[in-house]
């Protein structure tokens, strides 16, 4: 059985990869647009796939509400934009950096209240309860949302048009938008940060102290309930970021975006083997590609279907994600 | 004593992990109604070898051949995990207990004898509607956990939760849960850990009963005092390779299993032997 | 004292400001469209005081109740309502059925209609409950055999014209075969791995049902769905022949109909419930328990895992595709939107918030939830807001939920209650 599952996995990967190939082969341009076009949402997705990674490594928890602190982040995003450009900011490197600023200061205080509020009281109790107590911070997240800025989609006019052609082809130009270098550079900016502060700072040492043994980590000294809310307050500074690059990318937000980026980027997570870092960003980009490819070539309505079912076949044959550690039965 | 024929035979046994051998072409045989001890340093490979008999590791080599006393020759390297246990019938308990803690001591019994209670229902949809004899099989099946609750004296706990009892009855309701499902061989994963010699003592009773009861013994020990006195032939296992084999008296004059359990000429933890019963051994019990 | 209030104020000025960076600009801007059709900031200051005004009192009042009581005395009490609980099931349990039963002589259209939504829940919480609480198999995806219950009798009705009494059964088993269906990819994982899968595959069905529209109409829904009869009685509201009102000679009433219906439900409900009770009792029913509690030493015991998992999932699937098939002919309308994760979520929160496995305290979770949300429907808006904090708030104060103890499946002597914190809730 392990054999044949091996085979079959080695099979699909073949399959994909030859497509793969063949549409790169036969129509270069579009897939090369649809790489570009993959790779800005995987970014995005794995920003948020850290904060549900990092979580999860650390107290073992899908903190459901997650989806919507990005959620959250975007219409903070929002409002920062729209209040910048009535206060007479003109500049749009200046707004973004003020608004990334503001709405990651604001998405981390919504982080840090809803674990204190909703997850500390329930720390060592039964795995089901702080589960429960996500789900319905994730409910009161997206319904606060909808009745303080109402249900109705909110569309922004684009900041950033334009961009450069790479490939001028007669039939199709690929579009490299200034908006999409935007979401790279700054997503890998604040990745190349935030991995400063996991390896090189005392906080990141306390928090992956915590993540390989919390008791122990708590018996060393290590005050745990801060590092724990460092780990959420750090989460939803990524996911507020994403927020806004997903405001930036698509320039449409409504308080439901919060569920499938949620629910996407937790399989990204999963798919990269939970708990590891570089995993996140990983899976996000590869859910990123598998869903813009989906749309590209096969159906639009079914692209949510496409990542799910990954997830699945992933786990079948990947139990433990591409970069997890193998959980050993110990027996 | 020797005539008795082999119950189970291991033959060129290895388990590797990765690069590690845990086990390396490893033979040895248990012969029926006999009880058999297998020991060692920590790391030597024991529980390994219980894993691979009772389905929980594949081997990545060897054969692993049960012969029942009817005859029948059963595979244990092929055969699917859980039917070691319900066809080949061979049972075991667990170095960490692992009861259903949060069920009654009966029930632990009766989940034990799952595969006998289930024929009878019709696999559920009979016993649903009330068309079967599965009462009749339900009294049955509490008359054969009664049996074991008395011989481990635990009768008058048969309804508190298994996770309430204290440790020794935990272990002694391990080993009876693993005899209700009709075991010919019962591998037995460090029994007297954490024990006090008054109950290991008991244990020693209970487990030449349950040897004079027809059933073969595989055991893995570290308290000395009960291996000698209860096996009728000893496996020394280090590095996962077998330096000895034999009666207790030939294994305690064994040298090479005094070299092993005192460590020459090697930096593992050793077990002082002295010779060859140990030195009681601080088993800090893992209580859960 | 005042050394008391003077903490507590500060402590409630902290959650103050705490709640001024949360709502100032949630609340206090609010993006709507502006002349030009963009999007301007409203700037609502009235609203910002009001919210953080009542975060400061509530924290303040909540911290000197606490002070005046003592934490101890709390969770005194706490253990003290879990024990009545406990003790008032035996009597709880049949005053809930014989009200149940009685409730159409009210002959009030608004009860009726409350009723069969609870009970719909309470069916959906107990076929849950077999996955969840005995199994120990964590299924956000419930929902999806709910729909494939409801769209199987929905098509199958509409289609070839077949009653609901024959449907049902199908309806059942197509969902139990999407139970197994959907088990087997699943066996080998843990956890929250099983979590998320199982909600993507509740997603994916949810996906399936709103594009694949030659067979369930989209987004529109199927309409149309016929009522359910009483032995080829119908419940027309303009009586006729064949009618229950004209055969019984009574004024035709749409009371009739929507009283019917909650039996029906509440029929279903039951034997969901009876199945449970008498597989608990049984070796697969103890071995699920089993598999919750340990699935290693299951496997030493020769227990097949994959055997006992799916008939797990089929089994909790379908009592999910009654249910779906009830809700089908209720409503006489289905849409995909019904389908929601929401309402796994709420399903899973009725078990979790009754106590994984106890029957008792998952109808009067259901109760609470589905019920009280009614409480909140003149403030439509707000609703759902409401649910989510009392989720958080619910499970702050009971974590194992309303019922938490287990009862032995089968005892020598008197059952004793196993106190919940000896069961284990399952890795699965």
């Amino acid at each position: 059985m392990p054999v044949l599952t091996r085979l079959l996995g080695l099979l699909l990967v073949l399959v994909v990869l030859g497509w793969l190939v063949f549409v790169f082969v036969t129509g270069t341009p579009y897939a090369l647009q649809q790489l570009v076009n993959g790779v800005t949402l995987g970014m995005i997705y794995g920003l948020i796939a850290v904060g549900y990674t990092m979580v999860y490594g650390i107290i073992g928890m899908i903190n459901f509400a997650h989806g919507d602190i990005f959620m959250v982040g975007a219409f903070l995003s929002l409002i920062a934009l729209i209040a910048l450009s009535s206060l007479g900011v003109t500049s749009v490197p200046l707004a973004l950096a003020l608004t990334l600023l503001f709405a990651a200061a604001i998405a981390a205080l919504y982080g840090w209240t809803v674990e204190r509020v909703a997850y500390r009281p329930l720390r060592g109790s039964f795995r089901l309860a702080p589960l429960i107590s996500a789900i319905g911070m994730s409910i009161t997240l997206q319904n606060f949302v909808q009745v303080s800025q109402g249900a109705r989609v909110k569309p922004m006019e684009p900041l950033l048009p334009g961009g450069i052609s790479l490939l001028n082809d007669p039939d199709f130009a690929v579009q490299l938008s200034w908006m999409q270098i935007a979401i790279v550079v700054t997503t890998l900016a604040v990745l190349g940060v935030f991995t400063w502060i996991v390896t090189r700072t005392p906080l990141g040492r306390s928090m992956r102290a915590c993540e390989q043994d919390l008791k122990m980590a708590g018996l060393l000294g290590i005050d745990t309930d801060r590092t724990i809310s460092l780990t959420f307050v750090l989460g939803a500074l990524l996911a507020a970021v994403a927020g806004l690059m997903i405001l930036l990318y698509y320039g449409v937000i409504d308080f439901y975006i919060g569920f499938v980026a949620g629910v996407k980027a937790f399989t990204a997570a999963v798919l990269g083997g939970i708990g590891s870092l570089p995993g996140a960003v990983l899976g996000g980009l590869l859910i990123g590609l598998i869903e813009t490819f989906w749309s590209a070539y096969f159906s639009v309505q079914y692209k949510d279907v496409a990542a799910f079912s990954i997830l699945v076949i992933a786990l079948i044959f990947l139990p433990t994600g591409i970069l997890g550690r193998a959980d050993v039965e110990k027996v | 004593m020797n005539a008795a024929a082999a119950l189970l035979a291991v033959a060129d046994l290895s388990m590797r992990f990765g690069g590690l051998r845990a086990v390396d072409a490893l033979s040895f045989e248990a012969r029926r109604g006999e009880i058999t001890a297998v020991i060692g340093p920590n790391g030597a490979g024991k529980t390994t070898v219980f894993n691979c008999i009772t389905g929980f590791y594949r081997p990545t080599a060897g054969a692993l051949t049960l012969r029942h006393p009817d005859g029948t020759v059963y595979d244990l390297e092929r055969l699917p995990g859980f039917k070691i246990a319900s066809r080949a019938r061979v049972a075991r308990t667990f170095q960490n207990i692992r009861l259903f803690a949060g069920m009654t001591v009966l029930e632990n019994l009766l989940v034990a004898q799952h595969n006998a209670l289930m024929r009878t229902t019709g696999f559920g949809i009979g016993a649903v509607l009330g068309l079967s004899r599965y009462p009749a099989a339900e009294r049955a099946a509490i008359d054969k956990a009664r049996f074991w609750l008395d011989a481990i004296g635990l009768l008058a706990r048969a309804d508190d939760p298994a996770g309430a009892l204290p440790y020794g009855a935990q272990r002694r309701l391990e080993i009876a849960r693993a005899m209700c499902i009709d075991p010919v061989l019962l591998c037995l994963d460090e029994p007297a850990a954490g024990l006090n010699p008054r109950e290991t003592d008991e244990l020693t009773g209970l487990l030449l009963r349950i040897r004079d009861g027809g059933c073969t013994l595989l055991l893995i020990e570290h308290d000395m005092g009960l291996v000698m006195r209860v096996s009728d032939h000893i496996v020394v296992l280090d590095h996962g390779r077998k330096i000895s084999d034999g009666d207790p008296a030939a294994v305690r004059a064994d040298p090479a299993v005094v070299a092993a359990y005192l460590g020459e000429g090697d930096e593992d933890e050793a077990e002082p032997v002295a010779e060859g019963i140990a030195a009681p051994e601080i088993a800090a019990p893992e209580l859960r | 004292m005042s050394a008391t209030l003077r903490a507590a104020s500060r402590d409630a000025l902290l959650s103050a400001l705490v709640a001024l960076g949360l709502f100032g600009p949630m609340i206090g801007l609010l993006t709507a469209p502006g002349p030009t059709g963009g999007l301007t900031l409203v700037s609502r200051p009235a609203a910002v005081a009001i919210a953080v005004s009542t975060v400061f009192a509530g924290r303040l009042l909540l911290l000197l109740w606490r002070a005046r009581r003592g934490r101890r005395a709390a969770y005194a009490q706490n253990r003290a309502l879990a024990e009545w609980l406990n003790r008032a099931g035996r009597y709880v349990g049949p005053a809930l059925l014989l009200g149940a039963l009685l409730l159409p002589l009210t002959g009030e259209r608004y009860y009726l209609d409350l009723g069969v939504l609870v009970m719909t829940y309470v069916m959906l919480g107990w076929g849950l409950n077999i996955v969840v609480g005995l199994a120990g198999l964590l299924d956000l995806g419930y929902v999806a055999f709910y729909a494939v219950g409801a769209y199987s009798y929905a098509i199958f009705s509409t289609t070839f014209g077949l009653g609901f009494w024959t449907c049902l059964p199908i309806a059942g088993l197509l969902a139990a075969l999407w139970g197994v269906i959907l088990g087997f990819p699943v066996l080998r994982l843990r956890g929250d791995y099983l979590a998320i899968v199982t909600l993507a595959f509740g997603e994916i069905i949810r996906i399936v049902l709103v594009n694949w529209v030659s067979l369930t109409n989209g987004p529109n829904g199927i309409s149309g769905i016929p009522r359910p009869t009483l032995f080829g009685l119908t419940f027309n509201a303009g009586g006729g022949p064949g009618s229950f009102a004209d055969f019984f000679g009574v004024t035709p009433s749409i009371t009739h109909r929507i009283a019917f219906l909650y039996y029906v439900i509440l029929g279903l409900a039951l034997l969901t419930n009876w199945v449970t009770l008498r597989l608990r009792r049984q070796p697969l029913g103890r071995a699920w328990e089993a598999m919750r509690e340990d699935e290693i030493a299951c496997r030493s015991l020769g227990i097949n895992i994959t055997r006992t998992k799916l008939t797990a999932f089929a089994t909790g699937a379908l009592f999910g595709g009654f249910a779906g098939a009830f809700f089908a002919t209720r409503q006489a309308f289905i849409s995909p939107e019904s389908f929601t994760f929401i309402e796994s979520a709420i399903v899973l929160a009725i078990v979790v918030l009754g106590g994984l496995g106890s029957q008792l305290g998952v109808a009067l979770a259901a109760l609470v939830m589905i019920g009280g949300g009614e409480l909140f429907r003149s403030f439509a808006e707000y609703r759902m807001l409401a649910f989510g904090l009392a989720l958080v708030v619910v499970m702050v104060l009971r974590p194992r939920g309303l019922v938490s103890g287990r009862t032995p499946s089968v005892a020598l002597g008197a059952r004793r209650e196993i106190s919940a914190e000896l069961v284990a809730e399952g890795r699965g």
